[in-house]
Protein backbone atom coordinates (compact mmCIF):
# COMPACT_ATOMS: atom_id res chain seq x y z
CA UNK A 1 0.00 0.00 0.00
CA UNK A 2 1.38 3.32 -0.89
CA UNK A 3 0.31 4.89 2.09
CA UNK A 4 3.77 3.55 2.93
CA UNK A 5 4.95 6.52 1.17
CA UNK A 6 4.06 8.57 4.56
CA UNK A 7 6.06 7.24 6.59
CA UNK A 8 6.25 8.40 10.71
CA UNK A 9 9.70 9.36 10.70
CA UNK A 10 8.44 11.91 7.07
CA UNK A 11 5.31 12.76 8.80
CA UNK A 12 7.07 13.92 11.14
CA UNK A 13 10.11 15.83 9.57
CA UNK A 14 6.61 16.98 8.19
CA UNK A 15 4.53 17.90 11.71
CA UNK A 16 7.87 19.29 13.44
CA UNK A 17 10.51 20.80 10.78
CA UNK A 18 13.85 20.93 12.16
CA UNK A 19 15.62 24.41 11.00
CA UNK A 20 12.83 25.54 10.25
CA UNK A 21 12.80 29.43 9.67
CA UNK A 22 15.55 32.21 8.66
CA UNK A 23 19.09 33.89 9.16
CA UNK A 24 19.07 37.83 8.83
CA UNK A 25 22.14 37.88 6.92
CA UNK A 26 23.16 34.80 6.02
CA UNK A 27 25.80 33.63 3.86
CA UNK A 28 23.94 31.47 1.23
CA UNK A 29 20.08 32.56 0.32
CA UNK A 30 18.54 30.74 -1.95
CA UNK A 31 14.85 30.79 -3.28
CA UNK A 32 13.66 28.27 -5.54
CA UNK A 33 9.86 27.79 -7.09
CA UNK A 34 8.64 24.34 -8.07
CA UNK A 35 6.88 25.48 -11.69
CA UNK A 36 5.08 22.07 -11.41
CA UNK A 37 2.78 22.95 -8.18
CA UNK A 38 3.96 26.56 -7.07
CA UNK A 39 5.77 25.30 -4.47
CA UNK A 40 8.84 27.23 -2.57
CA UNK A 41 11.30 26.58 -0.44
CA UNK A 42 14.17 29.26 0.62
CA UNK A 43 17.41 28.10 1.91
CA UNK A 44 19.48 29.53 4.37
CA UNK A 45 23.24 28.72 5.16
CA UNK A 46 25.80 30.72 7.50
CA UNK A 47 29.42 29.47 6.90
CA UNK A 48 32.02 29.18 9.68
CA UNK A 49 35.50 29.28 7.25
CA UNK A 50 34.40 26.25 5.09
CA UNK A 51 32.26 24.47 7.29
CA UNK A 52 28.33 24.68 7.15
CA UNK A 53 27.66 26.43 11.05
CA UNK A 54 23.88 26.67 10.22
CA UNK A 55 21.41 26.26 7.83
CA UNK A 56 17.41 27.26 8.10
CA UNK A 57 14.46 26.48 5.53
CA UNK A 58 11.70 28.49 4.76
CA UNK A 59 8.39 28.41 2.50
CA UNK A 60 5.90 25.86 1.66
CA UNK A 61 4.67 22.74 0.02
CA UNK A 62 3.80 19.47 0.45
CA UNK A 63 4.63 16.56 3.32
CA UNK A 64 7.30 15.04 0.83
CA UNK A 65 9.36 18.81 0.21
CA UNK A 66 8.89 19.47 3.39
CA UNK A 67 10.14 16.76 5.07
CA UNK A 68 13.31 16.58 3.24
CA UNK A 69 14.47 20.01 3.45
CA UNK A 70 14.18 19.22 7.02
CA UNK A 71 16.12 16.37 6.66
CA UNK A 72 19.07 18.23 4.31
CA UNK A 73 19.04 20.79 6.86
CA UNK A 74 20.14 18.42 9.50
CA UNK A 75 22.76 16.27 7.63
CA UNK A 76 24.47 19.18 6.27
CA UNK A 77 25.51 21.33 9.37
CA UNK A 78 29.11 20.60 10.08
CA UNK A 79 30.51 19.94 6.37
CA UNK A 80 32.64 21.24 4.31
CA UNK A 81 31.39 23.01 0.85
CA UNK A 82 32.97 19.87 -0.62
CA UNK A 83 31.18 17.94 1.02
CA UNK A 84 28.30 19.58 0.95
CA UNK A 85 28.57 19.32 -2.47
CA UNK A 86 29.20 15.63 -2.71
CA UNK A 87 26.08 15.01 -0.11
CA UNK A 88 23.61 16.81 -2.83
CA UNK A 89 25.14 14.60 -5.99
CA UNK A 90 24.77 11.55 -3.53
CA UNK A 91 20.94 12.68 -2.60
CA UNK A 92 19.98 13.34 -6.09
CA UNK A 93 21.58 9.72 -7.19
CA UNK A 94 19.53 8.32 -4.29
CA UNK A 95 16.47 9.84 -6.15
CA UNK A 96 17.16 8.45 -9.96
CA UNK A 97 17.98 5.42 -7.91
CA UNK A 98 21.66 5.05 -9.43
CA UNK A 99 22.77 5.62 -5.41
CA UNK A 100 21.82 3.60 -2.26
CA UNK A 101 20.14 5.22 0.63
CA UNK A 102 21.76 5.18 3.72
CA UNK A 103 20.23 2.57 6.06
CA UNK A 104 21.23 4.53 9.33
CA UNK A 105 19.59 7.93 8.10
CA UNK A 106 15.82 9.61 8.27
CA UNK A 107 17.01 10.08 4.52
CA UNK A 108 15.95 6.47 4.02
CA UNK A 109 12.36 6.98 4.27
CA UNK A 110 12.37 9.01 1.27
CA UNK A 111 12.89 6.30 -0.15
CA UNK A 112 9.84 5.52 -1.24
CA UNK A 113 9.36 8.34 -3.23
CA UNK A 114 11.33 6.84 -6.12
CA UNK A 115 8.48 4.86 -7.62
CA UNK A 116 6.52 8.56 -7.81
CA UNK A 117 8.75 10.49 -10.80
CA UNK A 118 5.91 13.49 -10.32
CA UNK A 119 7.20 13.97 -6.68
CA UNK A 120 10.92 13.19 -7.21
CA UNK A 121 11.11 17.11 -7.63
CA UNK A 122 9.35 17.84 -4.49
CA UNK A 123 12.07 15.63 -2.68
CA UNK A 124 14.75 17.68 -4.76
CA UNK A 125 13.62 21.15 -3.91
CA UNK A 126 15.74 22.29 -1.25
CA UNK A 127 19.02 20.24 -2.20
CA UNK A 128 18.61 22.16 -5.64
CA UNK A 129 18.22 25.23 -3.84
CA UNK A 130 21.23 24.52 -1.91
CA UNK A 131 23.68 23.95 -4.68
CA UNK A 132 22.35 26.63 -6.61
CA UNK A 133 23.21 28.65 -3.84
CA UNK A 134 26.62 27.17 -3.66
CA UNK A 135 26.85 27.78 -7.35
CA UNK A 136 26.32 31.51 -7.33
CA UNK A 137 28.42 32.08 -4.26
CA UNK A 138 31.26 30.83 -6.60
CA UNK B 1 -33.34 9.31 -21.27
CA UNK B 2 -29.80 10.18 -19.70
CA UNK B 3 -28.55 6.64 -19.17
CA UNK B 4 -24.87 6.81 -17.43
CA UNK B 5 -24.64 3.18 -17.22
CA UNK B 6 -25.25 3.03 -21.41
CA UNK B 7 -22.76 5.55 -21.38
CA UNK B 8 -19.95 3.99 -19.07
CA UNK B 9 -19.99 0.94 -21.91
CA UNK B 10 -19.53 3.14 -24.66
CA UNK B 11 -15.91 4.22 -22.62
CA UNK B 12 -13.14 1.04 -22.97
CA UNK B 13 -10.62 2.86 -20.19
CA UNK B 14 -13.66 3.25 -17.39
CA UNK B 15 -13.58 -0.59 -17.39
CA UNK B 16 -9.72 -0.41 -15.50
CA UNK B 17 -8.59 -0.81 -12.29
CA UNK B 18 -5.97 1.17 -10.57
CA UNK B 19 -4.66 -0.07 -7.15
CA UNK B 20 -7.05 -2.94 -7.30
CA UNK B 21 -9.88 -0.62 -7.16
CA UNK B 22 -12.37 0.92 -10.21
CA UNK B 23 -10.58 4.07 -11.76
CA UNK B 24 -12.36 6.62 -11.14
CA UNK B 25 -11.45 9.41 -13.39
CA UNK B 26 -12.41 12.84 -12.26
CA UNK B 27 -9.33 14.72 -13.95
CA UNK B 28 -11.77 15.59 -16.88
CA UNK B 29 -10.89 19.41 -16.82
CA UNK B 30 -7.11 17.88 -18.27
CA UNK B 31 -8.52 15.91 -20.73
CA UNK B 32 -11.52 13.91 -20.85
CA UNK B 33 -11.83 9.88 -21.71
CA UNK B 34 -12.54 8.90 -25.57
CA UNK B 35 -15.51 6.48 -26.25
CA UNK B 36 -15.13 3.21 -28.60
CA UNK B 37 -16.39 5.29 -31.59
CA UNK B 38 -13.74 7.96 -31.80
CA UNK B 39 -11.10 5.20 -31.07
CA UNK B 40 -12.74 2.68 -33.91
CA UNK B 41 -12.84 6.03 -36.26
CA UNK B 42 -8.99 6.44 -35.95
CA UNK B 43 -8.42 2.98 -36.68
CA UNK B 44 -10.79 2.68 -39.12
CA UNK B 45 -8.58 6.07 -40.97
CA UNK B 46 -5.39 4.41 -40.73
CA UNK B 47 -6.76 0.74 -41.61
CA UNK B 48 -8.54 2.11 -44.56
CA UNK B 49 -8.48 5.62 -45.64
CA UNK B 50 -5.62 7.50 -44.31
CA UNK B 51 -3.27 9.64 -46.87
CA UNK B 52 -2.50 13.49 -47.38
CA UNK B 53 -5.39 15.58 -47.67
CA UNK B 54 -6.25 17.81 -50.90
CA UNK B 55 -3.41 17.41 -52.91
CA UNK B 56 -3.81 13.87 -54.12
CA UNK B 57 -6.16 12.76 -56.93
CA UNK B 58 -6.01 9.20 -55.96
CA UNK B 59 -9.27 7.22 -53.97
CA UNK B 60 -7.36 7.46 -50.76
CA UNK B 61 -6.27 11.18 -50.99
CA UNK B 62 -10.59 12.04 -51.94
CA UNK B 63 -11.97 9.79 -49.22
CA UNK B 64 -8.92 11.45 -46.59
CA UNK B 65 -9.92 14.86 -47.42
CA UNK B 66 -13.94 14.31 -47.82
CA UNK B 67 -13.48 13.06 -44.09
CA UNK B 68 -11.56 15.61 -43.13
CA UNK B 69 -13.54 18.64 -44.33
CA UNK B 70 -16.33 16.97 -43.12
CA UNK B 71 -15.49 17.29 -39.78
CA UNK B 72 -14.99 20.76 -40.50
CA UNK B 73 -18.24 20.91 -40.84
CA UNK B 74 -19.37 19.40 -37.84
CA UNK B 75 -17.09 21.06 -35.74
CA UNK B 76 -18.61 24.44 -37.02
CA UNK B 77 -22.54 22.86 -36.68
CA UNK B 78 -21.82 21.98 -32.83
CA UNK B 79 -20.48 25.47 -32.03
CA UNK B 80 -23.15 27.24 -33.96
CA UNK B 81 -21.18 28.85 -36.59
CA UNK B 82 -23.14 30.25 -39.79
CA UNK B 83 -20.54 28.08 -42.36
CA UNK B 84 -17.46 26.71 -41.67
CA UNK B 85 -14.89 28.40 -43.67
CA UNK B 86 -14.55 30.57 -40.41
CA UNK B 87 -13.10 27.43 -38.54
CA UNK B 88 -9.90 26.49 -38.32
CA UNK B 89 -8.08 23.02 -37.09
CA UNK B 90 -5.33 23.61 -34.77
CA UNK B 91 -3.64 21.73 -32.22
CA UNK B 92 -5.85 22.97 -29.67
CA UNK B 93 -6.95 26.14 -27.52
CA UNK B 94 -3.22 27.35 -27.13
CA UNK B 95 -2.97 27.13 -30.53
CA UNK B 96 -6.01 28.61 -31.70
CA UNK B 97 -5.31 31.67 -29.15
CA UNK B 98 -1.56 32.22 -30.40
CA UNK B 99 -2.89 32.25 -33.97
CA UNK B 100 -5.43 35.49 -33.17
CA UNK B 101 -2.45 37.03 -30.95
CA UNK B 102 -0.22 36.17 -33.62
CA UNK B 103 -2.13 36.54 -36.71
CA UNK B 104 -4.01 39.68 -35.86
CA UNK B 105 -2.71 41.22 -32.78
CA UNK B 106 0.66 42.11 -34.81
CA UNK B 107 -0.99 43.32 -37.48
CA UNK B 108 -3.81 45.44 -35.33
CA UNK B 109 -2.30 46.37 -32.25
CA UNK B 110 -0.73 49.63 -31.69
CA UNK B 111 1.19 51.63 -29.02
CA UNK B 112 -1.36 52.87 -26.72
CA UNK B 113 -3.76 49.95 -27.49
CA UNK B 114 -5.44 47.77 -24.53
CA UNK B 115 -6.23 44.58 -24.56
CA UNK B 116 -8.53 43.53 -21.68
CA UNK B 117 -8.32 40.56 -20.52
CA UNK B 118 -9.45 38.96 -16.67
CA UNK B 119 -7.59 37.76 -13.84
CA UNK B 120 -8.66 34.33 -13.74
CA UNK B 121 -7.24 33.25 -17.21
CA UNK B 122 -5.46 30.29 -18.10
CA UNK B 123 -2.04 31.04 -19.25
CA UNK B 124 -3.06 30.16 -22.32
CA UNK B 125 -5.07 32.97 -22.80
CA UNK B 126 -2.73 35.24 -21.05
CA UNK B 127 0.61 34.49 -22.03
CA UNK B 128 -0.06 34.80 -25.91
CA UNK B 129 -1.24 38.50 -24.97
CA UNK B 130 2.00 39.20 -23.01
CA UNK B 131 3.96 38.28 -26.14
CA UNK B 132 1.50 40.36 -28.28
CA UNK B 133 1.76 43.61 -25.83
CA UNK B 134 5.52 43.38 -25.67
CA UNK B 135 6.02 43.23 -29.89
CA UNK B 136 3.70 45.79 -30.49
CA UNK B 137 3.64 48.29 -27.18
CA UNK B 138 -0.14 47.18 -26.70
CA UNK B 139 -1.06 47.36 -22.96
CA UNK B 140 -2.99 44.70 -20.66
CA UNK B 141 -5.84 45.32 -18.37
CA UNK B 142 -7.08 42.82 -16.30
CA UNK B 143 -11.21 42.76 -15.12
CA UNK B 144 -10.80 41.45 -11.45
CA UNK B 145 -12.70 38.50 -9.90
CA UNK B 146 -15.13 38.45 -6.61
CA UNK B 147 -14.98 37.33 -4.07
CA UNK B 148 -17.01 33.97 -5.33
CA UNK B 149 -14.88 34.11 -8.73
CA UNK B 150 -17.18 35.40 -10.87
CA UNK B 151 -16.63 38.54 -12.68
CA UNK B 152 -16.87 42.18 -11.39
CA UNK B 153 -18.74 43.55 -14.74
CA UNK B 154 -19.18 47.02 -13.41
CA UNK B 155 -15.06 46.70 -13.13
CA UNK B 156 -15.42 45.60 -17.02
CA UNK B 157 -17.93 48.36 -18.07
CA UNK B 158 -15.13 50.60 -16.52
CA UNK B 159 -12.25 49.17 -17.92
CA UNK B 160 -13.63 48.45 -21.81
CA UNK B 161 -13.29 52.11 -23.71
CA UNK B 162 -12.08 53.70 -26.66
CA UNK B 163 -8.81 52.33 -26.02
CA UNK B 164 -9.59 48.62 -26.06
CA UNK B 165 -8.81 46.80 -29.48
CA UNK B 166 -9.87 43.42 -27.78
CA UNK B 167 -11.27 41.79 -25.31
CA UNK B 168 -10.44 37.93 -24.41
CA UNK B 169 -12.17 35.70 -21.81
CA UNK B 170 -12.40 32.18 -20.55
CA UNK B 171 -16.14 30.80 -21.49
CA UNK B 172 -15.79 28.58 -17.90
CA UNK B 173 -12.92 28.69 -15.87
CA UNK B 174 -11.23 25.29 -15.14
CA UNK B 175 -10.34 26.54 -11.55
CA UNK B 176 -14.11 27.96 -10.11
CA UNK B 177 -16.62 26.28 -11.81
CA UNK B 178 -17.68 29.84 -12.83
CA UNK B 179 -19.68 30.48 -16.57
CA UNK B 180 -18.96 34.15 -17.35
CA UNK B 181 -20.70 36.56 -19.15
CA UNK B 182 -19.25 36.96 -22.33
CA UNK B 183 -22.30 37.60 -24.27
CA UNK B 184 -22.17 40.62 -21.98
CA UNK B 185 -18.77 41.34 -22.60
CA UNK B 186 -18.61 40.96 -26.41
CA UNK B 187 -21.36 43.79 -26.32
CA UNK B 188 -18.98 46.12 -24.25
CA UNK B 189 -16.47 45.44 -26.57
CA UNK B 190 -18.50 45.97 -29.80
CA UNK B 191 -19.77 49.46 -28.24
CA UNK B 192 -16.29 50.26 -28.84
CA UNK B 193 -15.33 48.65 -31.75
CA UNK B 194 -13.06 45.80 -30.29
CA UNK B 195 -13.17 41.78 -31.26
CA UNK B 196 -13.82 39.36 -28.62
CA UNK B 197 -12.25 36.22 -28.40
CA UNK B 198 -13.70 33.61 -26.33
CA UNK B 199 -11.39 31.06 -24.82
CA UNK B 200 -13.86 27.75 -24.66
CA UNK B 201 -11.39 25.17 -23.79
CA UNK B 202 -13.80 24.31 -20.95
CA UNK B 203 -17.62 25.19 -22.07
CA UNK B 204 -17.04 23.58 -25.74
CA UNK B 205 -17.34 19.98 -23.88
CA UNK B 206 -19.85 20.14 -21.18
CA UNK B 207 -22.33 23.35 -22.34
CA UNK B 208 -24.48 23.92 -25.69
CA UNK B 209 -22.23 26.59 -27.40
CA UNK B 210 -23.58 29.12 -29.81
CA UNK B 211 -21.11 31.58 -31.12
CA UNK B 212 -23.54 33.56 -33.10
CA UNK B 213 -26.06 34.64 -29.81
CA UNK B 214 -22.43 35.07 -28.12
CA UNK B 215 -21.75 37.33 -29.88
CA UNK B 216 -18.30 36.63 -30.21
CA UNK B 217 -15.27 37.06 -32.92
CA UNK B 218 -13.19 34.32 -32.09
CA UNK B 219 -13.99 31.19 -30.35
CA UNK B 220 -11.06 28.76 -29.83
CA UNK B 221 -11.33 25.12 -27.92
CA UNK B 222 -9.43 22.16 -27.62
CA UNK B 223 -10.67 18.23 -29.15
CA UNK B 224 -8.99 16.17 -26.55
CA UNK B 225 -11.32 17.62 -23.76
CA UNK B 226 -14.34 17.01 -25.12
CA UNK B 227 -13.92 12.69 -25.87
CA UNK B 228 -11.64 13.84 -29.03
CA UNK B 229 -7.86 12.72 -29.63
CA UNK B 230 -4.92 14.63 -28.66
CA UNK B 231 -3.57 17.17 -30.92
CA UNK B 232 -6.59 18.57 -32.73
CA UNK B 233 -8.76 21.75 -31.54
CA UNK B 234 -10.37 24.46 -33.46
CA UNK B 235 -10.55 28.03 -33.76
CA UNK B 236 -13.13 29.73 -35.34
CA UNK B 237 -13.50 33.54 -36.43
CA UNK B 238 -15.76 36.03 -38.27
CA UNK B 239 -14.77 35.63 -41.91
CA UNK B 240 -14.17 38.79 -42.94
CA UNK B 241 -11.87 39.52 -40.09
CA UNK B 242 -9.72 35.97 -40.48
CA UNK B 243 -9.72 37.39 -44.34
CA UNK B 244 -8.14 40.41 -43.12
CA UNK B 245 -5.89 38.44 -40.97
CA UNK B 246 -1.75 37.78 -42.20
CA UNK B 247 -1.12 34.05 -41.91
CA UNK B 248 0.03 32.46 -38.96
CA UNK B 249 2.54 29.25 -40.30
CA UNK B 250 4.21 29.60 -43.75
CA UNK B 251 4.33 26.18 -45.47
CA UNK B 252 2.33 24.01 -47.94
CA UNK B 253 -1.10 24.33 -48.45
CA UNK B 254 -1.30 27.45 -46.81
CA UNK B 255 -0.39 29.28 -50.68
CA UNK B 256 -2.27 29.81 -53.95
CA UNK B 257 1.26 30.83 -55.52
CA UNK B 258 4.71 30.55 -54.15
CA UNK B 259 7.66 32.58 -55.92
CA UNK B 260 11.40 32.59 -54.79
CA UNK B 261 10.94 36.17 -53.09
CA UNK B 262 7.27 36.33 -52.32
CA UNK B 263 3.82 34.40 -52.22
CA UNK B 264 0.15 34.87 -51.84
CA UNK B 265 -1.83 33.07 -49.84
CA UNK B 266 -5.42 30.85 -50.10
CA UNK B 267 -8.35 31.28 -49.02
CA UNK B 268 -9.53 30.74 -45.68
CA UNK B 269 -9.72 28.41 -44.00
CA UNK B 270 -6.48 27.02 -45.36
CA UNK B 271 -4.70 30.06 -45.43
CA UNK B 272 -4.14 29.22 -41.76
CA UNK B 273 -3.30 25.89 -42.22
CA UNK B 274 -0.37 25.30 -43.21
CA UNK B 275 1.98 21.83 -43.32
CA UNK B 276 0.23 18.48 -43.08
CA UNK B 277 -2.52 18.58 -40.03
CA UNK B 278 -3.56 15.99 -37.91
CA UNK B 279 -6.09 14.73 -40.34
CA UNK B 280 -6.93 11.79 -38.10
CA UNK B 281 -7.60 13.07 -35.22
CA UNK B 282 -9.54 16.13 -36.62
CA UNK B 283 -11.80 13.04 -38.48
CA UNK B 284 -11.34 11.64 -34.61
CA UNK B 285 -12.84 14.82 -33.53
CA UNK B 286 -15.78 15.04 -35.66
CA UNK B 287 -16.83 11.37 -34.58
CA UNK B 288 -16.52 12.99 -30.90
CA UNK B 289 -18.99 15.81 -32.03
CA UNK B 290 -21.19 13.35 -33.58
CA UNK B 291 -21.34 11.38 -29.94
CA UNK B 292 -21.94 14.46 -28.24
CA UNK B 293 -24.70 15.90 -30.52
CA UNK B 294 -26.33 12.69 -30.39
CA UNK B 295 -26.56 12.82 -25.99
CA UNK B 296 -27.34 15.96 -26.62
CA UNK B 297 -25.45 18.97 -24.85
CA UNK B 298 -28.53 20.49 -22.91
CA UNK B 299 -28.44 16.77 -21.20
CA UNK B 300 -24.82 16.89 -20.67
CA UNK B 301 -24.84 20.06 -19.12
CA UNK B 302 -27.74 18.81 -16.49
CA UNK B 303 -25.86 15.89 -15.57
CA UNK B 304 -22.89 17.54 -14.72
CA UNK B 305 -24.70 20.56 -13.09
CA UNK B 306 -26.82 18.03 -11.32
CA UNK B 307 -23.39 15.76 -10.02
CA UNK B 308 -21.33 19.66 -9.37
CA UNK B 309 -23.81 20.44 -6.69
CA UNK B 310 -24.06 17.19 -5.20
CA UNK B 311 -20.44 16.93 -4.90
CA UNK B 312 -20.13 20.50 -3.96
CA UNK B 313 -22.60 19.75 -1.27
CA UNK B 314 -21.04 16.27 -0.08
CA UNK B 315 -17.79 18.01 0.01
CA UNK B 316 -18.83 21.11 2.42
CA UNK B 317 -19.82 18.86 4.59
CA UNK B 318 -16.15 18.40 5.31
CA UNK B 319 -14.86 20.49 8.66
CA UNK B 320 -12.11 23.58 7.63
CA UNK B 321 -12.35 22.54 3.94
CA UNK B 322 -11.94 25.28 1.51
CA UNK B 323 -14.13 25.12 -1.94
CA UNK B 324 -13.40 28.16 -4.50
CA UNK B 325 -16.11 29.78 -6.80
CA UNK B 326 -19.57 30.60 -6.31
CA UNK B 327 -22.32 28.46 -4.63
CA UNK B 328 -24.98 28.68 -7.24
CA UNK B 329 -24.57 28.17 -11.29
CA UNK B 330 -21.38 26.08 -11.16
CA UNK B 331 -19.91 23.59 -13.94
CA UNK B 332 -18.79 20.14 -12.67
CA UNK B 333 -15.61 21.49 -11.37
CA UNK B 334 -14.78 21.54 -7.84
CA UNK B 335 -11.39 23.14 -6.60
CA UNK B 336 -10.78 23.04 -2.77
CA UNK B 337 -8.31 23.01 -0.32
CA UNK B 338 -7.90 21.36 3.13
CA UNK B 339 -5.57 23.19 6.05
CA UNK B 340 -4.31 19.82 7.13
CA UNK B 341 -3.55 18.37 3.65
CA UNK B 342 -0.80 19.55 0.99
CA UNK B 343 -2.73 19.08 -2.59
CA UNK B 344 -0.22 16.70 -3.85
CA UNK B 345 -0.28 14.90 -1.03
CA UNK B 346 -3.64 14.66 -1.18
CA UNK B 347 -3.45 13.21 -5.22
CA UNK B 348 -1.30 10.70 -3.88
CA UNK B 349 -3.63 9.11 -1.40
CA UNK B 350 -6.96 9.59 -3.63
CA UNK B 351 -4.15 7.97 -6.64
CA UNK B 352 -3.85 4.63 -4.28
CA UNK B 353 -7.81 4.47 -3.80
CA UNK B 354 -7.72 4.68 -7.78
CA UNK B 355 -9.28 7.89 -7.93
CA UNK B 356 -7.46 10.68 -9.94
CA UNK B 357 -7.78 14.16 -9.25
CA UNK B 358 -5.47 17.42 -10.16
CA UNK B 359 -3.59 19.05 -7.66
CA UNK B 360 -1.02 22.35 -8.68
CA UNK B 361 -1.88 25.67 -9.94
CA UNK B 362 -3.86 24.67 -12.92
CA UNK B 363 -1.92 26.48 -15.19
CA UNK B 364 -3.56 29.63 -13.43
CA UNK B 365 -0.49 30.75 -11.53
CA UNK B 366 -2.14 34.75 -11.36
CA UNK B 367 -5.73 33.49 -10.26
CA UNK B 368 -3.29 31.15 -7.36
CA UNK B 369 -2.07 34.59 -6.13
CA UNK B 370 -5.84 36.24 -6.40
CA UNK B 371 -6.90 33.30 -3.98
CA UNK B 372 -3.74 33.76 -1.99
CA UNK B 373 -2.85 29.86 -2.16
CA UNK B 374 0.14 27.94 -4.17
CA UNK B 375 -2.38 25.48 -5.31
CA UNK B 376 -5.41 23.73 -5.14
CA UNK B 377 -6.61 20.08 -5.42
CA UNK B 378 -9.62 19.86 -8.17
CA UNK B 379 -11.61 17.19 -8.75
CA UNK B 380 -13.91 17.79 -12.47
CA UNK B 381 -16.47 15.72 -13.86
CA UNK B 382 -17.94 14.57 -17.38
CA UNK B 383 -20.67 13.02 -18.25
CA UNK B 384 -19.68 9.54 -17.65
CA UNK B 385 -19.19 10.30 -14.10
CA UNK B 386 -21.77 8.85 -11.26
CA UNK B 387 -23.02 9.68 -7.92
CA UNK B 388 -21.38 6.41 -6.39
CA UNK B 389 -18.50 7.77 -7.78
CA UNK B 390 -18.67 11.44 -6.23
CA UNK B 391 -19.59 9.51 -2.77
CA UNK B 392 -15.86 7.44 -3.54
CA UNK B 393 -14.52 10.59 -3.69
CA UNK B 394 -15.99 12.52 -0.62
CA UNK B 395 -14.75 9.16 1.33
CA UNK B 396 -11.53 9.05 0.04
CA UNK B 397 -10.26 13.31 0.92
CA UNK B 398 -12.32 12.54 4.17
CA UNK B 399 -10.28 9.33 5.22
CA UNK B 400 -6.99 11.52 3.62
CA UNK B 401 -7.94 13.94 6.07
CA UNK B 402 -8.23 11.85 8.94
CA UNK B 403 -4.92 10.52 7.78
CA UNK B 404 -2.60 13.32 8.01
CA UNK B 405 -4.66 14.71 10.83
CA UNK B 406 -3.27 11.32 12.93
CA UNK B 407 0.06 12.44 12.44
CA UNK B 408 -0.20 14.91 15.07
Amino acid sequence: MMRELYTQVIMDHYKRPRNHGEIEGADLHEHLLNPLCGDEVTIYAVFDGDTVADVKFSGRGCSISQASASMMTERLVGKSREEVEREIGEFKGMMTGEKDFPEDDDLAALKGVIQYPSRIRCATLAWTAFQRGLEEQG
Amino acid sequence: MYDVAEIRREFPILGREVNGRPLVYLDNAATSQKPRRVIETLTEHYERHNANIKRGVHRLAEESTAAYEDARKKAARFIGAPDSTGLIFTRGTTESVNLVAYAWGRKNLREGDEIVLTESEHHSNLVPWQLAARATGAMLRFIPIREDGTLDMDEARRLIGPKTKLVACIHASNVLATVNPVERLAEMAHEHDALMLVDGAQSAPHLPVDVQSLGCDFFAASGHKMLGPTGVGFLWGRTEILEEMDPFLGGGEMIREVHLDHSTWNDIPHKFEAGTMNVAQAIGLGAAVDYLENLGMDNVREHERRLGEYAYRRLSEIEDIVIYGPKQGRTGVLSFNLPEVHPHDLSQLLDEEGIAIRSGHHCCQPLMRRLGVAATSRASFYLYNTQEEVDAFVAAVTRAREFFGAFA
